[in-house]
């Protein structure tokens, strides 16, 4: 047993947080410094950045544009990037569709969308959530009628992040209303430009745009946009959710948001010293730290599984469940810390310390963590009966 | 970076695993927790035999030469079952053997232990002293080439069966110097020591021990006089990475003992697994006994660490990490029983009280939790 880097390991990471510090432009970098929301073109900037270096899909095979890292460079270059603050890039095409598309789609469709993906020329977004169909995803109602040589699209769609500026939506429709609801559904590609598609984007409470509806009305899209066989999309999206579960802790991302709160707690005088020197706050800074070296080593021990080529273990399943729970630790800490500067919302500069401005945000934004990508409570019902066995009703 | 087990390991868990389920089943310990002894000395010759208790020491006094790793895996069999023999005293006095004594001390004192022939036990806890291995009352005075032990220590772990007791005593300096601190070994029968048995809400035993003016010759003096306080930290630091390797037996056992539990227990017409809330908190169980394996693993990797803040960083974060999470296994582990749970009869009961000593032994929450966020790494980059 080691749980130390190689030598290699470490180079590597040097090599990629020097890459990081020099390719971050100016402007993006004084952002990440106040770890502030980046907009999309910052975003797609810095997506292009990393495209040109070929690093913008470290987990996509070599001959569809990955680097041919394994799974422990890819851990590496993900923390590095959390830790240097940088624009996290959207994942619905890089993350979500691309891998699909390379595991389930045709030649054709590879070649036509994979490239533009690596490259940012064009974004994506996803249509899988809808009003009714949350957590119980399944159960969702957007027809794609067969017309013959295409699919007429009917429903509405919601929490579809980046749809306002998507070129692309990938969408789960029902195909066949008359089975079992899993056996229904379609993994559909449509052209947000086709006619009878709207988008309408909400505010979320960190003040920022992110989430949007998006509603089909009698919406045609060629047949040739279906990815794999009919009724089969349930399946492909459910194979997707095993991908890269060594990188949903996001350790970097909490790491970095403790030393922030750290560096404010340093700064802050309360009763003549510094805030983190009262023993009372400092204990609560300790144990969230202690919280976060233990997810650190559950994630090493998933992520020397998933190197070794094991399936992934129960270690695995429980990484985003704590770690979005810490993540959202370190923002009410940050907050508590903040005392009466975290009353501030959006003033201007100044008004609070530069490394303050950006956190009620994030303390808005952070509770969506535990919601997206599965919310942990059905992260818990699916430990429940997957993992531990215990019986269904 | 590799977690799997190497082939010699897997054949060592094994074989614990099947000593644990065929000879050593909760009954074993519930039998032996009302005896004298509280253990069994012929099952103690056993596992010297098997090399057990000299997996972590070098072969020059009798044992494998392999790593703390290795007595991490054999306790964590030994905490699932709840094997009463004394392996966390035994490694936690030997380290200091280990570390602090010259090679005659080790054969003398140590080879006996590692064979099995013998035990040992560290005194260290004082009334006053709680976690502070500093924090020494008990005086050694320099008596011509002598020295002159005289103190009270208490809850010395199998200080009642030990044939040999190393014990902390002050040679120089004030209270919780860290300088004056020296290390000694006394036996049971000198002159001057006297050793009560008391018990431990586990099951366990300990003893009291006063030491009134207890005469050893220097060579029974451990390491360079007065310099203790470093392997004596260091000797914390096993027992709490021991503590960590039971502890994480113990959970893996509630939590499955809790999961069947749920899964054959009926109320309203069916299994009461099949409630979400029941459900959510064995998940819960879950997340905790995870992060319980994996934090014992780090501290069993880090624990002989040359950079002492590495090392005391992932101790105390995998000590805080067991308090949390094993306290709540445990808890809710009696609390999903119901009442049956409540019973000396049943088992669940004996794992949360083993919790809490395990807990409590080597550091509590406070304790770590002060330590960490003392450590220079805790404000490394904060500046």
């Amino acid at each position: 047993m080691d749980m130390s880097f190689s030598p290699e390991q470490i180079a590597f990471r040097n090599e990629v947080r020097e890459w990081i510090n020099s390719a971050m432009p100016a402007h993006i970098k004084k952002k990440a410094e106040v770890d502030g929301n980046f907009e999309m073109k910052e975003i797609m900037e810095w997506h292009r950045v990393l495209a040109k270096k070929g690093w913008v899909a470290p987990h996509w095979p070599k001959e569809v544009g990955g680097p041919g890292w394994d799974a422990t460079r890819r851990f590496i270059f993900s923390e590095e990037l959390e830790l240097a603050g940088t624009p996290g890039l959207s994942p619905f095409g890089l993350a979500m569709v691309g891998p699909l598309i390379i595991q389930f789609g045709n030649d054709q469709q590879k070649q036509r969308f994979l490239p533009r993906i690596l490259s940012g020329e064009e974004v994506w977004c996803q249509g899988y959530s809808e009003p009714n169909a949350g957590s119980d995803l399944a159960s969702l109602q957007l027809r794609a009628e067969d017309k013959g040589d295409h699919f007429l699209l009917n429903g509405q769609k919601t929490w579809t992040t980046y749809a306002q500026y998507a070129d692309w939506i990938f969408v789960l429709a029902r195909t066949n209303p008359d089975v079992k609801k899993q056996s229904g559904i379609s993994f559909i590609l449509c052209d947000m430009k086709t006619p009878g598609v709207t988008v309408k984007p909400f505010l979320t409470t960190g003040g920022t745009p992110a989430f949007c509806e998006t509603w089909f009305e009698n919406v045609a899209v060629p047949k040739d946009n279906l990815v794999g066989e009919i009724n089969m999309g349930w399946t492909y999206a459910k194979a997707l959710l095993g991908h890269e579960r060594t990188l949903v802790a996001g350790v970097g991302i909490s790491g970095r948001a403790i030393l922030r709160m750290k560096r404010i707690a340093a700064e802050t005088i309360v009763d003549g010293k510094p805030l983190l020197e009262h023993s009372g706050f400092r204990a609560k800074v300790a144990r969230l730290e202690m919280k976060l070296e233990g997810l650190r080593m559950a994630n090493y021990r998933a992520l020397a599984g998933a190197q070794l080529g094991h399936a992934p273990g129960p270690e695995s399943s429980i990484l985003k469940l704590r770690g979005t729970e810490i993540q959202q630790a370190a923002a009410d800490l940050t907050m508590e810390a903040m005392g009466h500067n975290s009353l501030a919302w959006f003033n201007e500069p100044g008004v609070v310390p530069p490394r303050e401005q950006w956190v009620a945000s994030n303390f808005n934004y952070v509770r969506a963590a535990t919601i997206y990508a599965g919310s942990n409570e059905i992260q818990r019902n699916v430990i429940a009966k997957y993992i531990l066995g215990l019986p269904t009703k | 970076m590799d977690f799997d087990l190497s082939d010699d390991q897997k054949m060592l868990v094994d074989t614990v695993q099947s000593f644990v389920k065929k000879d050593s089943p909760v009954e074993r310990f519930r039998k032996l927790r009302d005896t004298e002894l509280g253990w069994d000395k012929e099952v103690w010759k056993q596992m010297g035999e098997l090399g057990w208790l000299g997996v972590m020491f070098s072969e020059s006094v009798g044992g494998l030469g392999m790593s703390f790793v290795e007595a991490g895996l054999i306790l964590e069999q030994l905490g699932t079952t709840l094997v009463p023999e004394p392996m966390i005293p035994h490694l936690v006095a030997g380290s200091v053997l280990m570390h602090a004594g010259d090679a005659g001390q080790q054969e003398q004192f140590l080879a006996p232990a590692i064979s099995g022939d013998q035990c040992l036990a560290l005194a260290t806890t004082e009334e006053q002293s709680r976690h502070n291995v500093c924090d020494v009352k008990t005086q050694a005075k320099k008596n011509g080439g002598d020295y002159q032990l005289s103190g009270k220590k208490r809850w010395v772990l199998d200080g009642h069966a030990a044939d040999h007791i190393v014990v902390s005593a002050r040679t120089s300096g004030g209270d919780r110097d860290r300088d004056g601190v020296s290390l000694f070994v006394v036996d049971p029968g000198m002159p001057g020591l006297e050793i009560q048995r008391v018990d431990c809400m586990d099951g366990h035993k300990a003893a009291l021990v006063n030491l009134d003016g207890v005469i050893v010759g220097k060579d029974r003096l451990l390491g360079e006089q007065g310099k203790a306080a470093a392997v004596l930290e260091h000797a914390m630091d096993y027992g709490a990475a021991a503590a960590c390797a039971e502890g994480s037996g113990n959970m893996q056992t509630v939590l499955m003992m809790t999961r069947n539990y749920l899964a054959e227990r009926k109320q309203f017409g069916v299994a009461i697994g099949s409630f979400q809330a029941l459900q959510h908190r064995t998940v819960d169980m879950f997340v905790e006994t995870e992060l319980g394996k994996s934090t014992a693993i780090m501290a069993m990797l880090k624990i002989e660490d040359k950079n002492a803040d590495e090392r005391q960083r992932a101790i105390s974060a995998a000590k805080t990490q067991l308090w949390a999470g094993g306290g709540f296994v445990t808890r809710q582990g009696i609390q999903l029983h119901g009442g049956i749970g409540v019973t000396d009869e049943h088992d669940v009961g004996l794992y949360f009280k083993r919790m809490h000593i395990l807990n409590t032994l080597f550091g509590d929450e406070q304790f770590h939790t002060t330590r960490f966020a003392s450590l220079p790494s805790f404000v490394e980059h904060v500046a």
